[in-house]
Formats: structure tokens, sequence, C-alpha cells
């Protein structure tokens, strides 16, 4: 058995990390990019108390995968509608919908 | 041991190729860096005893998504690192600060799950399901007894999505 | 808890001691308007969208609806606008069964419980409760109804003279296109002042003093089109509030002291209180005032002559036989708390007197019909509360059942004449004012019936043996003459420093004043209505006729009550009055041992409090004065008047004289109440609006709240960026904040 700290701590510096990256970063794919290390980070989580809690954890991974890959689609979708308007992936082009 | 080694090894590398994806200014490279997390994760993953989820992970993630990635970063011609990509000093700060704040809590929050659980028994219940049903079986029979509500509508969602993105990429709709 | 069950414990008592009497179906009594109020709304409600109906169709039909009959029409066009189609539709014809039909069952049954009640000697009064109306703590109040000799006299005046004047509206009113609703109205007005007579409680019975007060506004502003009708309405209404002010203070103040509000419990511990100390002359004063505001007495009596504005038997019904004697009800009732506050019943007494006087002035030069016996009512009710101020209670519930008896006739009298004069103005589209005395003239050679009767009840009000007015009127004037005289127990207190006996003689010479001017202002009326030659036009008077049976009918009965209505209370001992004693119905005094029950408490009071009083002796001057004062009023106005000589209005002037310009304006207190109430009222009302509304209050609000919040808003929309990562920033320093809460607790 591993040690179940060591996993769970590794999730949150993913976390973190990804966090981070949504804070600083401007170029909206590379926004997608970092929620989906925070996605990772979260399904770690599950997968490293499945065998405590039980095999739930594993079939709610699976089912964020799903959810991931569906948010992908469209999100990249939008992604090149908006660049086809602007010429761009800046995400201060998307900033139309304030106030 | 040699589990133990590689764990670490694994998540050595996963946090190096996921800091590497936040800093690189081109996609590109951030693309492929996440991709390297993701084959850290799915390490880790089989050395959890996730066999299955490892397998998911590499196909799905590293496989389908990146590869999605990758195609509309070259697609958009995004491939260089000189648009001004990162935000202003102020906010690396800020961004660096709270993350190490929430890593820090984060820390606190899970840090005592192991000896709340092991006290409890820490019966390897994964393994007894694995031995029972096989690895695919172990997830597939809850996912398709327990969770086949959740399953369908995530289907539908996917086939809302796939609609959605056609209807959005398309030039004229 | 605890007093509810001495209450119960009471009551069981006070049913014990009624023997055999069992009151009749009590609770019908007072329903049996309630059902007929039903019965016609529903009448009502369906009559008004008839009548939208058709003139929505008409109107769409023939482009118009000039000659329509208005739903809401007033008095002038209404009285003779028959329905359009000639047919009477059954929303007209059914209140008029349903109306007087509950009324005259109503009478009936009281008619049998007063049977039943003169079989036993009553001494207790016979509580019914129904329901706990408002059980809260200490203050229980019960929905029930008292039954006892005050009580049931009032409901036989209330159900009987209301039954004629019932009938009298169904001839009166059915042509009127608001029918239905006028007669819901009064029934609702009987419902409500049943329950104001025989409530046993205070409470219950100020449901019924407001009812009525709303059932009076309902019916002043009958005809609301004119807008002179509503105002009077609205007017009549205001001013009884101020009334009903003093009411609710005193009953908070009788439960505040005595911990109690029915009647029984009131009066059983009234005597604890100090003898004319300041709690009880309190109680009264507010008690009093309450009474003012609904009697019309000086100086809240303004409304009432207002109240005119709406039908005639309404004037004769709630503003003048019933709904403005509640006040005399009232004062009766807690006559145990009046009689241990002398003072306060002496001003009760000296107010009455000064009203009596003061209105009998203004009647003197009025030229409205409806005017004149509206001074006059507030007159006789300023003798009533003259009389029961003195603590002659019996007297002043006896003038207050003649007075309604007379009053009623007289009011129904000058309806008929209203009546006869529209109709006759109305065939030659005359626009005259068929109330203006002017107008009138000569009119027993055409309504004999009518001269008749108002002839009678005439010489009953002026107080000419042995009509009723005789009898009850000498009562009180005698009381005064005999309280002057120190032997009544008032004469032993004192207000203002002056003793009571000085009070009562100069209650008895305003008294005395204001009979003789009664006695001459009735003689004006019907010198002016009846003789002389007719002024109404030579066409009009081709219209001329006498009213139907339905309005003849009330008249003559009320026409005989108002001659033997004075036979109740024959009492032996006083003389020359007791030269009637033969014809005495229900034995010598008949009305004084009748409500003896009623007043024993006040009795009782004045025995343990006061000196003992001496035999009361009764002199034959004072009723010698009287006659005269009533004939000489009478034969004065035959001589000095002239109806011959009078003119048109528009020969006629209003006035003559200063003397006449200040009677024929009513001494201009309604000037003077619009200068120092209603202007100062209107000026703060506007300094309000101005300073603390629109200046503090919404500056205030727009200024400092309302630009504030734009402020915030517009400093707090510049977190709002639009930048994504500004967004994710601030969920993640969310997210620390929970997160480090959890970690912290």
């Amino acid at each position: 058995m591993l040690p179940l700290n060591a996993a769970l701590f590794l999730s949150a510096i993913l976390f973190a990390i990804g966090t981070a990256g949504v804070v600083v970063r401007r170029n909206a794919i590379i926004l997608f990019m970092c929620i989906e290390l925070m996605l990772n980070a979260a399904n770690l989580a599950f997968v490293a108390l499945s065998p405590y809690a039980g095999i739930d954890g594993q079939v709610i991974v699976f089912f964020v995968i799903a959810v991931a890959a569906a948010e992908a689609a469209v999100g990249l979708a939008i992604i090149i509608a908006v660049f086809r308007h602007a010429e761009s992936v800046d995400i201060r082009n998307f900033s139309l919908l304030r106030w | 041991m040699l589990s133990q080694i590689l764990f670490y090894f694994f998540a050595g590398v996963a946090i190096v190729s996921a800091l590497m994806t936040v800093t690189r200014r081109n996609p590109v490279a951030s693309a492929l860096w996440l991709v390297g997390t993701f084959f850290a994760l799915a390490a880790i993953y089989t050395l959890l005893g996730a066999f299955f989820i490892g397998i998911i992970q590499i196909l799905v993630y590293a496989g389908a998504i990146m590869v999605l990635f990758l195609f509309v970063i070259m697609l958009l011609n995004l491939g260089n690192d000189f648009e001004p990509d990162f935000r202003g000093t102020v906010w690396k700060v800020m961004a660096a600060g709270s993350a190490l704040v929430l890593l820090a809590l984060l820390v606190r929050v899970v840090g005592g799950t192991e000896s709340l659980l092991v006290a409890t028994g820490g019966v390897d219940l994964v393994a007894a399901q694995v031995a029972e049903y096989g690895v695919v079986g172990a997830i597939g029979v809850p996912m398709f007894l327990d969770y086949v509500v959740p399953l369908q509508v995530t289907g539908l969602l996917l086939l809302v999505a796939v609609v959605g993105a056609v209807v959005l990429a398309k030039r004229d709709v | 808890m605890i007093l509810r069950v001495q209450q119960t414990a009471e009551t069981v008592v006070a049913e014990a001691q009624a023997g055999a009497f069992e009151p009749i179906l009590l609770g019908l009594i007072v329903l049996l308007p309630l059902i007929g109020f039903a019965i016609n709304g529903v009448a009502a409600i369906l009559a008004a969208r008839t009548a939208e109906r058709r003139r929505w169709s008409s109107s769409s039909h023939h482009g118009g609806s000039e000659g329509e009959a208005d739903e809401y029409s007033n008095e002038t066009h209404s009285v003779m606008d028959a329905e359009p189609t000639g047919v009477v539709p059954w929303t007209h014809r059914l209140p008029s069964l349903v109306a007087p039909g509950v009324m005259l069952l109503a009478f009936a049954l009281a008619v049998a419980n007063l049977f039943g009640m003169m079989g036993v000697e009553l001494e207790e009064p016979i509580v019914r409760t129904y329901w706990s109306w408002i059980p809260v703590g200490e203050l229980q109040v019960e929905a029930a109804l008292q039954l006892d000799q005050l009580s049931l006299l009032m409901t036989l005046v209330v159900t009987g003279v209301g039954a004629l004047i019932h009938l009298f509206s169904v001839g009166y009113m059915s042509h009127d296109p608001g029918y239905p609703r006028y007669m819901a109205y009064l029934n609702l007005f009987v419902f409500f002042m049943l329950v104001l007579v025989l409530g046993a409680s205070f409470p219950v019975m100020f449901v019924g003093w407001e009812g009525v007060g709303l059932c009076s506004y309902l019916l002043i502003g009958f005809w609301f089109s004119e807008k002179a009708n509503a105002d009077a309405g609205k007017k009549a209404f205001i001013v009884n509030r101020i009334g009903d002010f003093g009411f609710l203070i005193a009953m908070l103040l009788i439960f505040v002291d005595l911990g109690a509000l029915g009647y029984v419990e009131v009066f059983e511990r009234a005597p604890q209180l100090d003898y004319a100390g300041p709690v009880v002359t309190a109680i009264c004063l507010f008690l009093f005032l309450g009474a003012v505001g609904k009697s019309a007495q000086i100086p809240l009596y303004v409304w009432l002559p207002d109240a005119m504005a709406g039908p005639t038997p309404v004037s004769a019904l709630i503003h003048a036989a019933t709904m403005v004697t509640a006040g005399v009800y009232l004062v009766v009732r807690a006559s145990t708390l009046f009689a241990m506050a002398p003072a306060a019943s002496l001003l009760v007494a000296l107010v009455g007197a000064v009203t009596a006087l003061f209105a009998a002035t203004i009647g003197l030069k009025q030229w409205d019909i409806k005017k004149v016996l509206a001074y006059s009512t507030i007159s006789q009710l300023g003798f009533m509360f003259a009389a029961v101020g003195m603590g002659a209670y019996v007297a002043g519930v006896f003038h207050l059942m003649t007075h309604a008896f007379f009053k009623a006739c007289l009011f129904l009298g000058s309806g008929a004449v209203i009546h006869a004069l529209h109709e006759a103005m109305h065939a030659t589209h005359s626009h005259a004012d068929a109330q203006d005395m002017r107008n009138m003239g000569g009119l027993r050679r055409y309504l004999p019936i009518t001269f008749a009767t108002m002839a009678i009840a005439t010489l009953a009000i002026a107080g000419v043996a042995p009509f009723a007015g005789f009898f009850s009127k000498d009562e009180i004037v005698g009381a005064a003459w005999i309280g002057s005289a120190g032997e009544l127990p008032l004469s032993q207190a004192s207000l203002f420093g002056v003793g009571g006996g000085t009070w009562m003689g100069m209650i008895a010479i305003l008294l005395s004043i204001a009979a003789f001017l009664t006695a001459f202002y009735m003689g004006r009326l019907m010198l002016y209505t009846f003789f002389g030659p007719n002024r109404t036009g030579e066409a009009e008077r081709q219209h001329l006729h006498e009213v139907g049976w339905t309005m003849s009918v009330p008249l003559i009965v009320l026409a005989v009550m108002s001659t033997i209505g004075g036979f109740f209370n024959v009492d032996s001992l006083v003389p020359i009055v007791n030269l009637f004693s033969p014809f005495a119905f229900g034995g010598d005094a008949a009305l004084h041992n009748w409500l003896h029950p009623v007043i024993i408490g006040a009795e009782e009071v004045w025995a343990s409090n006061t000196a003992a009083i001496p035999e009361v002796h009764h002199a034959s001057w004072p009723i010698l004065l009287a006659i005269l004062v009533g004939v000489a009023g009478l034969v004065l106005a035959a001589v000095v008047l002239k109806p011959q000589l009078l003119g048109t209005p528009e020969e006629t002037p209003a006035y003559e004289g200063n003397l006449e310009k200040v009677l024929y304006n009513k001494w201009y207190v309604d000037e003077l109440y619009q200068r120092i109430v209603v202007r100062p009222v209107w000026g703060l009302s506007r300094a309000f609006y101005s300073v603390v509304d629109r200046g503090t209050i919404d500056g205030i609000i727009d200024g400092v709240l309302g630009r504030g919040a734009m402020l915030l808003g517009l400093s707090a929309g510049r977190v709002q960026t639009g930048q994504v990562n500004t967004y994710a920033f601030i969920i993640i320093v969310g997210v620390i904040v929970v997160l480090g809460s959890i970690v912290v607790m």
C-alpha cells in the first residue's frame, strides 16, 4: 500500500499549481489546460481514497473524465468562434458581458 | 519498496510537468508538458491499484483531449511565444501567494485523513472487488447497477457537447 | 382564569335567580336583521350588475343614455324615475317583503319576551354567552347578549319604530334605483343597533356602536354621486371618531381599574372605587365624550344637521329615533358609574341643557323642513342628557321612548311632504327645493293624513297634555326643579365650586326656555308647511296628492303612540299629572317600576355616599309652567307668524336683521370649527408634508440612502472587470476563506 497522505498531498500541490495558472495566464487555451490540471488533481484524490471508501470513487473519476471531455469539446469550439471574431484567444477579448 | 520509489518518482514528474505547463509561454509547450503530467498521473493511478482509470487516463486525457487541444492550437496558429500571455508582477505574486495559502490549507485539511481511515480498519475495499469481478468488472458492475442513471445522463451530455461543438465551430450557422 | 370562573359563577347565579323566565330566541332577534341584510345585499349586488349591463347595452345601441335611470341618481331625480321597461325587477320587489318582514318578526319576538318578562319579577339581568370572543390573559370578553328591562325596552323601540320606518321606506324608496342597497343598509343598521343595546359588555356594545356609525355613514351618503351628500357622510364619520376615542379610553380605564368589561362584573365592582374620585370621574367623562359624539351634543353636534342629506326615513330611524339616543342609553347603562361621579353627572346635565337651548335657537330660523327637525332632535337629546345627568335616569329613558315616537312621526311626515312635493315638481319638471318650507304652505288640504299625524306629533313635542311629550318632558323639567330644591342626591354635589342645586335651577330655566322655543319653532314649521296659501306653484298643485298606504300606516301608528305613549309612566304622586292616572298603562309609574332593577345600582351608590334625601315634594307650579310654555310657544307662533304673507324663496330672503342672520347661519359654529380646527389641521398637514415628508423623510431616503446605494453600486461594479482571471481569483479567495474557517474551527 502506498502512503495515502503522499497521494493527497500531491493532489493538493497539483490543484494549487492549477489555480495559480488560472489566475496568472491570459491565453484562453492555457486557462483550459490549467482547469484540466485541477480536475486531474481532484481525480487523484478520488482514486487515492477509493481503497478505503469503496470503488465509487473510481466510478466518479470515470464520470469526471467524460464530463471533462465534453467541456473541452465545447470550450474549444467557443474559443474557435471567438478567435474568428477577434483574431486572438486573449482572455481580455472576452470581457463584453461585464455590467 | 519499488512501488514507493516509483510513486515518488512519478509524483516528482507530475509536479515538475505541472509547473512547466503553467509557466511555458508557448501553448504547444504547455500542452506537451500537460501530457507529461497526465502520463505521470496515469502511472500513479496504476500504482494505487486503479488500473482501469489509469488506462482511461492515457486513452481519453492524454490521447483524445490533449490531441484536441494541440489540434486547436495548430489550427489557430498559436504555436508561438510572442503574444503577451502573463499578467503583471502584482498578479503573479498574488497568484503564487493565493496558491501557497490554498496549498497550506489543503494539506492541513487532508493531512489527518490517513490516520482516520487506518484507524477505522484500513481494509483495501477495491482489492476485494477486483478479485471478484476483475479490473474492468470492479468498476463496471456498480456503474451499470448503481450509477445507471448518471451514466445515461453523461451519455446525453456528450451528445449535446458534440452537437454544440459542431454548431459553435461552424463558420456559417 | 380566576376572573373567568367568577364570571361563570355569577352567570349561573343570575340565571338561577331569573327563575321561571327564559328569554325566547334572544339570539334570533339580533340575527333576523342580519339575515335580511344578507338577502337584500345579494339583491343589491345583482341589481347593480343588471343596471351596469343595461347602461352598457343601451349606450352601445342608442349612442347615449340621457334618459336612463342612473343607479346612483340623487333624490331630485330618483323618486319618480320608473324602471325603463315598466316591469319592476325581482331585486326591487324582494326587499319590500324581506326588510319589513324581518323587522316585524324581530318585533314580535321582542314583544313575546316582554310578556314573558312581565310575568316574573326579574331582579338580575339575563346573560346569554355564545362564544368566547377575546380570551387574552386577564381580559376575557365573551360574545354575550344581556336581556334586562332596559335592553328589552330599547329593543322594543328599535324593532317597533324600525319596522314602521322600514314599511314607510317601501313606499318612499321603492322607485329608487338603489332601493335594494338602501334596504340592505337599513337592515344592517338595525342589526348593529340591536348588538349595541343587547350586548352584555362594553366591547360588544362598542361593536354595535361602530357598526351603527358605519351604517349611518353609508346611509347619509346614500346618494353619493352628489358631493355634498358624500361630504356629509364623511363629516358624520369623522366627528364620531372623536367620540369613539373617548369611549375607547373609557373602556381601557374600566378594564385597568376594575379588571372586567362585562356589565355585571363592572357594576358589581364599581362601588369599590373612590366616590367622586378622579378615576371614576375620568371614566365617566370619557364615556360622556363618546355619548356626545354619537348623540350630537355640544360641541360635537355639527354632524347631525348635515346628516339630513340622507333619505328622510334614515333621518327618522337613525338620526332621530334610535342611533342618536345610544349616548343616552350608554349613560343609563353605566348609571352606577355616573352615580359614583357626581361632578361628571352634573356636567352631563349642564351640557345637555345648554345643547337643548342652543339647538332650539337655531331651529327658529331654518327654512329646510328637515333642518328644523334635525336641530329639534339635538335639542330633545339635550333634554334627555339633562335628565340622565341629574340622575333622573327613568325620565331620560322615558323621553327617549316618547321622542322616538313623535320625532319619527315628524320625520316621516316631513318625508311624506317632501315625497309629495317631489312627485309634483317632477311631473312639471320644476327644479324648486322640495325641502324648503317657503315652497310649501296650505298642504293640509292636499295631505290630510300627514297633516293630522304631524299635528299630533307637534302637540306631543310641544308638551301639550295629554300627549306623550307632556309627560316625559314634564318629568325632566320637574326633576330639575326638584333638584334645585335640594331633593335629589346630586343636589349635594358640586361642579366648578357651584352647588348642584344651583346648577339644577339653572338647568330648569334653560330647559323651560328651550321647551318654549321648541313649541314656537314647531308651530312655525306646521304653520308654514300646512297653513296659508300654497306656494308650490300653479302647475305643481295639480299633482299634489296624499301618499300611499305603506307610508300613511306608519304615520298613523306613530301618531297613536305619540298620543298614548305618555300613559306608560303616569306618576300619581305628581299633581295635575295624576289627573291622567285612570288612563295609565301597567299601573302607577309603570316605567319607573319596570326600570327600577336597572338603576338600583345607582340608587345604592347614592344611599351609601350621600346624606339622607328629604322626602320629594312635588309642587304643582312646575307642571303648570311646563303646560304654559308649551301652549304659549304654539300660540305665539300662531299670533306672530303670518303664513299668508310668506313668499317663495325668490321673494322672501332667508333672514332679515342681524339676529336672524346669526341664527340662520347656525351661530357660525361650522365656520368657527373651520377656523380653529379644520384650517390648523390643514396647515399642519401641509407643513408636515413639505417639511417632514418631502424634506426630512424623502431627503433621507433620496439623498442619503438612495445616493449611497447608487455610489455603492457604482464602486462595487468596479470589481466586475470582465477579466475571467480576476473572477477566478475572487473564487479562490472565497475558497480560502471557507477552508480557512473550517480549519480554524
